[in-house]
């Protein structure tokens, strides 16, 4: 895999923490402010998967799993420089937790009196979202467990909603 | 959580690129503060927090020239990858810090003039405008932090050369 550039991750995880605070203070309650970070993810996401495909070599997904799992181990590494698991599936291999136990995003944020409710990472679900959206995979994707809200771990819990198929003839682009 | 836990992480350059679009994409969308006054409360702090960090176990930067090269030399290296090229004085509070190739801007792609249309696009500096603002503020949350007070503005005529010119508030 190309390591593509890197940079100090406190420059990244700094500005998104400013990020959140300003959206805070510009909106009014902390349900949109959740909102709004699953939003940006969405269009962050929607981007983020061009760079994955031309980095990452890897071959397509054979199925849920292995998409779940190439999100968890080559995108979680590519982008953020941490690794997930994949744990939980359901019977019938349509709904999974990806856990992150080490989650760089989060290093120096405490969530103050009043910020409770507030999914501090929810960007990441958003990103989750928008990025298999754009290869045919709807996906709904929340936090179930949160390590700001005293959980031992941050735990994404994903589920597939349809696999769009695709149909032949390819759609050349224009 | 700790600081010795963060230091020396690193995450993709994408990550960042990426969220400075969709932060200027998303306080462009809204229309009630002006934007730039939002990227800038960001970006200010942001400046004010790294600088904190990277300066923490060094001895105090005494006159405005000393602070100013800290900011090209190292604080420049570690955000942009690379040191200001070029940095010029007029001695009386204004300094023009120039990157022939600044990190921020390198991927702006603009449409090409046509010889013969009339020029219909944004020019280069029109469309990087939006994007400097928040390199802009991190530069003047840092400078206010170590105790110099400016204002900084940004030039990109010629892309990828950026000019940032930084004028210190005189004090009387």
């Amino acid at each position: 895999m190309n390591p593509g550039e890197s940079i100090n991750a406190e420059l990244i995880v700094l500005t998104y923490g400013a990020l959140v605070r300003q959206l805070v203070s510009d909106l009014e309650n902390v349900a949109s402010v959740n909102k709004q970070l699953d939003t940006m993810g969405y269009n962050i996401g929607i981007r983020l998967i061009d760079e994955y495909l031309a980095r990452s070599k890897t071959s397509k997904c054979l199925d849920f799993r292995d998409t779940a799992d190439k999100v968890a181990k080559v995108g979680f590494r590519m982008f953020l420089n941490t690794s997930a698991t994949v744990a939980n599936w359901n019977a019938d291999s349509t709904e999974c937790s990806l856990i992150l136990e080490d989650n760089p995003l989060t290093d120096f944020v405490e969530l103050p009196e009043g910020c409770e409710d507030l999914v501090y990472c929810n960007v990441l679900c958003g990103v989750v979202r928008g990025a298999l959206e754009m290869v045919n995979i709807n996906v709904e994707c929340s936090f179930v467990k949160d390590m700001l809200r005293g959980d031992e771990v941050y735990e994404m819990r994903l589920k597939l909603l349809s696999h769009g198929a695709e149909s032949y003839p390819f759609k050349d682009d224009d | 959580m700790s600081f010795s836990k963060s230091k020396g992480r690193t995450c993709s350059e994408s990550c960042l690129e990426l969220l400075s679009i969709e932060l200027v994409h998303y306080y462009n969308s809204q229309n009630r503060a002006p934007p730039a006054a939002s990227i800038e409360a960001i970006g200010f702090r942001v400046g004010r927090q790294l600088v904190e960090r990277y300066t923490k176990d060094r001895p105090r930067l005494g006159e405005h020239l000393d602070v100013i090269k800290f900011i090209c030399k190292e604080f420049w290296g570690d955000l942009f990858k690379k040191q200001v090229d070029n940095l010029r004085t007029n001695h009386r509070g204004t300094f023009v810090l120039k990157d022939s190739n600044f990190r921020g801007l390198t991927k702006l792609s603009v449409d090409p003039v046509l010889p013969g249309c009339p020029v219909s696009s944004p020019s280069a500096s029109e469309l990087a405008k939006d994007y400097l603002i928040l390199p802009c503020a991190i530069i003047r949350g840092a400078l206010c932090h170590l105790g110099v007070e400016c204002t900084v503005t940004a030039d990109a005529t010629a892309l990828p050369a950026c000019d940032f010119t930084i004028t210190i508030k005189m004090q009387r």
